[in-house]
């Protein structure tokens, strides 16, 4: 039976839309800064540098891509869970315009060079009154949503989405607290200073990790993955054990990036000891995913859509498995400032975040535009491995010239003096940084052959907005 | 920020920490022991088909989990992590810094030593010296110097005959050993005298004809007589330089930052501040005894003659200096 009321899809919509182009963007931006690193004299002018770029690639992957999928994947998902429309669609609709100023704002501001100079946090203090505004506003429409569902129990994705979205509003408001000094230039100072400044930092960028890239996308993964499967969870303990694990574990986490230096000694043990721990929380939710799967491998093989879903759980389960690994202090001291860190993170960023939003926006496209499929099933499928190839690529070379660069830094002569100057490992770096740069090219083909494939769907198509179902709890 | 220097502070991680580690084990056993029913579902049904079995947790990932719990619960018996307490071996990563440079010295020390009394035009000529300089220099000074060592602007050209405080043997090591610090007043600290930025363009003008490089020559002439006021006091009154302080030469045609008018009207309005950092503390003498001679072994160290006048030497010892020596 259905009612008259119907989901709040047109947020969904905005969002799924915007998640294609801000990816094409930010991995475009990726791609300039990497040729940037072969080619110096791509620096031409200082607003396109690479210093500039750097900090505008890894805020439009991060918070313009992974933001605007988890949007709309977390919108799309609390309200069919909750079987009942997005609570406050006003403010919904706030969110999607706030956001995209926020990101348009990052636009502008980082390549003038305006930066608080802390990773992943970069966007001055005007940007980061609006994020908050925006954050509380994101917070009142899902959490909202959530109380007024209709079920009696909240399904599991979005107890991840509700994990993320509080603990990025702590984090935002923790790290980001600064005194203004002026609007324009837009200037500020922290709050925190030394080493206390560096430990807040690492303590908000290794939870933006763990809570905006893997609490959010795990999120993503419990609604569209069994969803795609048409399998139920594969196990309910797992979920409330690693759920909590995980959540709890993450906050400790962050001192691993900061081994060997002024931070004290036992703040790095417990930094590492908790990364360790994290192991098992982590491959919770990639059992939890892939056996979902167990009875249906067959599905794997004819549905790219699955296979954009489980490819990203086996990425997540790699990186996951690597980042402990790279939190022991031996390790680390090999690791720590190579482009082995770069490896990891991309095989985080590109082959867990984006393909299992990839994956969702893929699920959702025709679904919000009253298709039953994509407008070419084949295409998804030609993405699906031009990415897998390109994130191969790219991790796989960042892994090689990493543990290159740390073996010839660390390298002596019989006399004690270093082996190689600083310069002869950079050099040594150029043929890897020509297979990352074609890794990431032909990862943003993909993206482009997504934005044609969607645009095609949605030419097709007309938006629709699904009738609210009654729980099936209520026929029984 | 203050720091936590209180006693409460220790007692409050050692609780915390150890709370924590526990406690992500206590949670699992307790989970661990709840009913599961393997192959049914919850009973709970989301969006027409989303469903969860009641499957118990993989033996496997139960048992890493616990054996973190329990290395987490051993390494801090071991190794800082509870506050103050620093662990079974007392390890720490300043001792383990201080182990390993230590133990560095008692190795290496002698083989450096070795060469630290000998002439240093002696050490130049040894080809293991050298390549220890080699590696060294490529090390500590080619982030300004160049891998090259030919410099780049604001760093000295190592490789050519012009030095800003001399180029002998003994003198290099004095510049490495104890650092230099340059220092070009802006206007030479006398501004009325140079007249301000009129007056710097002048000079400016004067200072191209030392080189040889077109200039107006009323400009030229007005400057002449300004530098013999303000800049003699440093750069004498042939536009030479005097390396006993450092003051380039100004005739030679060699140029630190550049020889554009404007960019040397800049450097009289604004002056110039330029640091050699000192290596005596951070290299040690014998290190620096092997860098001095490698430096000066480059091609264009100056062969100390305490028998002949110096003038004598350098024409032969310098022949792109033969231009300026007409002037």
């Amino acid at each position: 039976m259905q009612s008259q009321a119907t989901y709040n899809y047109k947020v969904v919509r905005q969002f799924a839309v915007m998640t294609v182009i801000w990816g094409i963007v930010g991995m475009l931006v990726g791609v300039i800064i990497a040729a940037q690193l072969i080619w110096p004299e791509l620096n031409v002018v200082e607003w396109l540098s690479y210093g500039r770029l750097r900090p505008l690639h890894t805020n439009a992957v991060i918070f313009a891509f992974g933001g605007c999928a988890l949007f709309a994947s977390s919108y799309y998902a609390a309200q069919r869970t909750c079987h009942t429309p997005l609570f406050a669609p006003g403010l919904a609709a706030f969110t999607f315009w706030g956001w995209q100023l926020v990101i348009l704002l990052a636009a502008i501001t980082l390549p003038l060079g305006f930066t608080q100079g802390k990773e992943y946090a970069e966007l001055e203090w005007p940007i980061d009154i609006l994020i908050t505004l925006v954050w509380v506003s994101y917070a009142i429409v899902f959490f909202g949503t959530i109380m007024k569902r209709r079920t009696p129990h909240i399904y599991v994705a979005n107890w991840f989405f509700g994990a993320f979205i509080l603990t990025v509003a702590i984090l935002h408001l923790v790290n980001s607290a600064a005194i203004p000094v002026s609007f324009w230039p837009m200037k500020s100072y922290s709050a925190y200073a030394g080493v206390q400044d560096a430990m807040v930092q690492w303590w908000y960028g290794h939870n933006a990790v763990g809570f905006f890239l893997t609490a959010g996308f795990l999120g993503i993964m419990y609604y569209f993955v069994p969803k795609q499967a048409g399998r139920p969870i594969y196990s309910y303990r797992l979920s409330v054990v690693h759920f909590w694990a995980l959540i709890f574990t993450y906050m400790w986490a962050g001192p691993h990036h900061l081994h060997y230096t002024a931070l004290p000694d036992w703040t790095q043990s417990v930094g590492m000891l908790f990364s360790l721990i994290l192991l098992a929380p982590s491959w919770g939710g990639m059992i939890n995913g892939i056996m979902t799967l167990s009875g249906a491998w067959h599905k794997l093989r004819d549905d790219p859509i699955l296979k954009f879903l489980i490819t990203s759980l086996s990425f997540y389960g790699m990186s996951t498995f690597e980042g402990p690994m790279m939190s022991i202090k031996t390790v680390n001291a090999l690791s720590h400032y190579t482009d082995w860190t770069i490896g990891h993170v991309h095989s985080g960023a590109l082959g867990w975040v984006a393909m299992v939003s990839i994956g969702a926006i893929y699920y959702m496209i025709p679904r919000l535009f009253g298709k039953s499929e994509m407008f070419s099933v084949k295409l998804i499928n030609t993405h699906f491995w031009i990415a897998t190839i390109g994130v191969v690529l790219y991790i796989a070379s960042m892994w090689i010239s990493g543990v290159m660069q740390g073996l010839m830094w660390r390298s002596t002569n019989v006399d004690g003096t270093l082996t190689y100057s600083f310069v002869e490992s950079v050099k040594s770096t150029y043929p890897f940084y020509m297979i990352r740069l074609l890794g990431g090219t032909l990862f943003l083909v993909g993206m482009l052959l997504m934005a044609y494939n969607v645009f095609k769907t949605i030419a097709g198509g007309k938006a629709v907005d699904a009738p609210v179902l009654v729980p099936a709890a209520a026929h029984a | 920020m203050s720091d936590f220097v209180s006693g409460f502070w220790n007692i409050y991680i050692t609780v915390l920490v150890l709370i924590s580690v526990v406690g992500c084990g206590v949670f699992l056993w307790i989970q661990d022991k709840a009913k599961n029913a393997p192959g049914e579902t919850m009973g709970h049904v989301w969006d027409e088909t989303l469903e969860e079995y009641s499957n118990p947790m993989p033996n496997w990932w139960r048992w890493m989990f616990y054996i973190t719990v329990v290395f987490a619960l051993c390494y801090l018996a071991v190794y800082p992590g509870l506050g103050s307490y620093s662990g079974q071996f007392g390890w720490s990563s300043r001792g383990q810094y201080d182990k390993e440079i230590a133990d560095a010295n008692a190795k290496f020390d002698p083989i450096f030593d070795a060469y630290k009394n000998q002439d240093l035009i002696k050490v130049a000529a040894d080809p293991k010296a050298r390549e220890m300089g080699r590696s060294m220099f490529l090390t500590y000074c080619a982030q300004c110097h160049g891998s090259d060592a030919k410099g780049a602007k604001g760093f000295p050209n190592l490789t050519d005959n012009d030095w800003l405080w001399g180029g002998e043997p003994e003198q290099i090591k004095v510049t490495i050993l104890g650092g230099r610090v340059g220092v070009m007043p802006p206007y030479g600290g006398n501004p009325d005298a140079v007249g301000g930025p009129a007056g710097a363009k002048e000079l400016a003008n004067y200072v191209r004809s030392l080189s040889g490089l077109p200039n107006d020559a009323i400009l030229s002439a007005k400057g002449k007589e300004r530098f013999a006021v303000v800049c003699v006091a440093c750069h004498g009154p042939d536009g030479k330089g005097v390396q006993a302080m450092g003051a380039p030469n100004l005739t030679d045609k060699i140029w630190l930052f550049s020889s554009k008018e404007d960019a040397i009207v800049e450097i009289i309005t604004k002056g110039r501040t330029l640091t050699m950092p000192s290596h005596k503390d951070f290299l040690g003498e014998a290190k620096v005894h092997l860098l001095a001679a490698y430096v000066y072994g480059l091609g264009g160290g100056v062969k100390p003659a305490p028998a002949t006048p110096v003038a004598a030497e350098q024409p032969a010892a310098a022949p792109t200096a033969a231009p300026a020596e007409k002037k």
